[in-house]
């Protein structure tokens, strides 16, 4: 960027300010701390220069927007063409309930779903099965059957909305309801856009509901990557997830450097089973965390997409530009969110949502202030959606492409984060691979160990949180928070005994015989699933299926 | 406590829930502050909890749970720890627990309940204070 001459010159001009400029003033006003350190406790320098980015190439490592290796962002035009998709995760209690808050968010200006299931449904049992005593619609909705997601998307307009599930393991099953859900009212598969987060890997990580061992696990990852590529070329069949794995502790670099491992180790799982790259890469998406530290977060997106843009093209030589773009959902960070003075939890959402726009997001969630509280209020969850739309319609920051690039701090973070997630990646070869670095415990000790600092940096005040370390007020909160229908269970219940019931379930017996078979074989699982969801076979039935195929399992629990 | 006795904890999830960040966190600082601790792991029913604290002989069970079927699961381990003659163990928990189901709570012996954003130092304080 800048000749010899240049630099040298800036070099010196540099060590005067220091030595003249800083030391005066340091004698007459101190600094207030004598290490500055993002959330990720990286230190930072007092001032950035080009002294900073003296190697930075313009062209090899900004390109241009749409352009390989794509770090400006992945669209041409960016949010100049078309914003992001507002996409705030939603789920609690029954269908009915649920469907009532998707229609309320489409209400007020949201343009995409996103789907939050309760633990039993994330953990492929039915309501009525005795492991999912106490948990039902207490974290995100029940979905059973396939008549629960006919009653979770009734008046929906499937056809020209996306809809992204969170949902892991069982991802196969539920995608497969979806699907079924929409043939029935006359949708074809082709024409359904959306997401199955289906990231087992961080898991196993991270995030702890996986239900079957890594193996068996991986083949439905590749199962749902074959079959979409076939008949669902719009869908995304996975959402690759630092999400969770920041939310557990991990730093910034951490979570990236965790979360493209990831990708890279389904990239190879899906290659060895004889998939095209070209085929099944455009459809992988990924998912970040937006956590307090604004450039820091921001950083880590635009490195992303540059690492990610390099590993597709060189590494696995893929050829269509698709392959190469490292499409991304952010989620504020839930864990940033203090349940103390909760009302100033909008504000930290607003700065997160920035973070993630300057960033390059393809999709947003905004966490609602109530959310260490409880799930969240129609009110709460309406000013976390207005959040999203004053930063795309008012803040001004849309008007054009990555803004913040060619900042010394911001390149140099950039090219930091990148340096750093590669010593990563040498890490976890070195132990093997992340399915060996799983079993190993390395993730589990890395993210213990930062969770462990940052709550030590909070409590010796190293950091400030505000309302949890200063700034404290002992009145406690008083916003409304949500009521859930009591009686759902009991309905979700009935209508649970209502298909077992109603259905013909030699046609269960069946189909779940062929899922059964098909596990214990390699054919391809999800044409499978799709029958069985059809005659109503239930979440429990099929995944009691596939424990008893594909055994379960259990993690040493390191800390 | 008795002079030179470690004060033993144990430290369980019960539930389906696999957010241990906050359990794993209390698990280390407990530790730092010079207990005995053990973590069960997710997922532990409340029979698993219960044989845990027997077996391992502990003075003290955390419980940490963010799934919200506290009202479930509570009430049964401490039957359990009750009923299998437990009841001078302390028990304390954590988690995202609404304010209004900690009567309940402290009704049905839970010691102490700490939510987000609670200083470590307090449940150290806490349970050297209390424990006998």
């Amino acid at each position: 960027m800048f000749d010899r001459e240049t630099i040298e010159e800036i070099r010196s001009r540099r060590s005067a300010w220091e030595a003249d400029t800083i030391k005066g003033n340091l004698k007459k006003s101190p600094e207030r701390r004598d290490v500055f350190i993002t959330t990720s406790s990286v230190p930072v320098e007092r001032l950035y220069t080009p002294l900073d980015v003296q190697d930075w190439d313009y062209l090899r490592d900004l390109g241009f927007p749409g352009e390989y290796p794509f770090t400006r962002g992945v669209q041409a035009t960016m949010y100049r063409g078309k914003l992001w998709t507002m996409r705030m995760f939603a789920g609690f209690g029954t269908a009915e309930e649920t469907n009532a808050r998707f229609k309320y968010l489409l209400g007020h200006g949201e343009t995409g779903l996103s789907v939050a299931f309760d633990m039993p449904t994330l953990y492929g049992y039915d309501t009525d099965d005795a492991e999912a005593e106490g948990e039902f619609g207490k974290c995100g909705v029940a979905v059973s059957s396939l008549a629960d997601m006919e009653t979770l998307f009734d008046g929906i307009p499937v056809d020209k909305i996306t809809t992204s599930m969170t949902i892991n393991g069982p991802a196969a099953i539920i995608w497969a309801m979806y699907i079924a859900a929409a043939e029935k009212r006359g949708v074809p598969r082709a024409k359904l856009g959306g997401t199955i987060q289906n990231d087992i890997l961080k898991e196993y990580i991270a995030q702890k509901e996986y239900l079957f061992p890594p193996e068996p696990s991986m083949r439905l990852v590749v199962d749902t990557f074959e079959f979409g590529s076939r008949e669902l070329p719009l869908w995304n069949t996975i959402s690759i997830s630092g999400y969770h794995i920041r939310e557990a502790g991990a730093t910034a670099v951490q979570e990236l450097a965790f979360t493209l491992a990831d990708g890279l180790a389904y990239v190879q799982a899906a290659l060895d089973r004889g998939l095209g790259i070209d085929d099944f890469a455009p459809r992988l998406s990924f998912f970040f965390n937006a956590h307090n530290d604004f450039f820091e977060e921001i950083a880590k997106y635009r490195a992303a997409r540059r690492i990610w843009a390099r590993e597709t093209k060189e590494r696995f030589g893929a050829r269509n530009p698709r392959s190469w773009w490292l499409r991304f959902h952010t989620q504020t960070a839930g864990c940033s969110l203090t349940a103390q003075q909760p009302e100033n939890n909008v504000v930290r959402t607003a700065i997160q949502a920035l973070a993630a726009v300057l960033g390059g997001t393809q999709s947003l969630h905004t966490n609602s202030m109530d959310e260490a509280l409880a799930l969240p209020s129609e009110t709460a969850v309406r000013i976390a959606l207005r959040t999203q739309q004053i930063i795309a319609h008012e803040s001004g920051v849309t008007n054009t492409i990555d803004p913040l690039a060619g900042s010394y701090f911001l390149e140099a973070l950039t090219n930091q984060t990148e340096r750093e997630v590669y010593d990563y990646f040498e890490k976890i070869e070195k132990l093997g691979g992340v399915i060996k670095a799983i079993e190993r415990g390395f993730f589990q000790r890395e993210l213990a160990e930062s969770a462990s600092r940052y709550q030590r940096e909070i409590e010796a005040r190293e950091r400030t949180i505000v309302g949890i370390n200063d700034y404290v007020t002992e009145e406690p909160p008083s916003i409304p928070l949500l009521r859930m229908d009591p009686e759902g269970e009991r309905k979700q219940r009935d209508r649970l005994a209502r298909v077992r019931a109603e259905r013909d379930n030699e046609a269960v017996a069946r189909t779940l015989e062929a899922v059964r078979h098909a596990a214990q074989g390699q054919e391809n699982l999800m044409p499978h699933f799709i029958d069985a969801v059809k005659a109503y076979a239930t979440l429990g039935e099929i995944c009691d299926v596939l424990r008893e195929a594909f055994g379960l399992y259990r993690e040493p629990a390191i800390w | 406590m008795p002079d030179g006795k470690k004060i033993r904890v144990l430290i369980a999830k019960p539930g389906l829930d696999g957010h241990d960040r906050g359990a794993k966190v209390v698990a280390r600082a407990l530790r730092d502050a010079g207990m005995e601790v053990i973590y069960t792991g997710l997922r532990q029913t409340p029979e698993m909890i219960a044989e845990a604290a027997l077996q391992e002989d502990v003075d003290v069970v955390g419980l940490s749970i963010l799934s919200g079927a506290h009202m479930t699961l509570f009430p049964r381990i401490m039957k359990l720890l009750k009923d299998k003659g437990m009841e001078g163990i302390l028990v304390f928990a954590g988690g995202i627990i609404p304010d209004e189901d900690v009567p309940a709570l402290k009704e049905m012996g839970i010691r102490a309940i700490y939510g987000p954003g609670t200083p470590t130092g307090d449940i150290v304080d806490f349970l050297r204070q209390n424990v006998q």
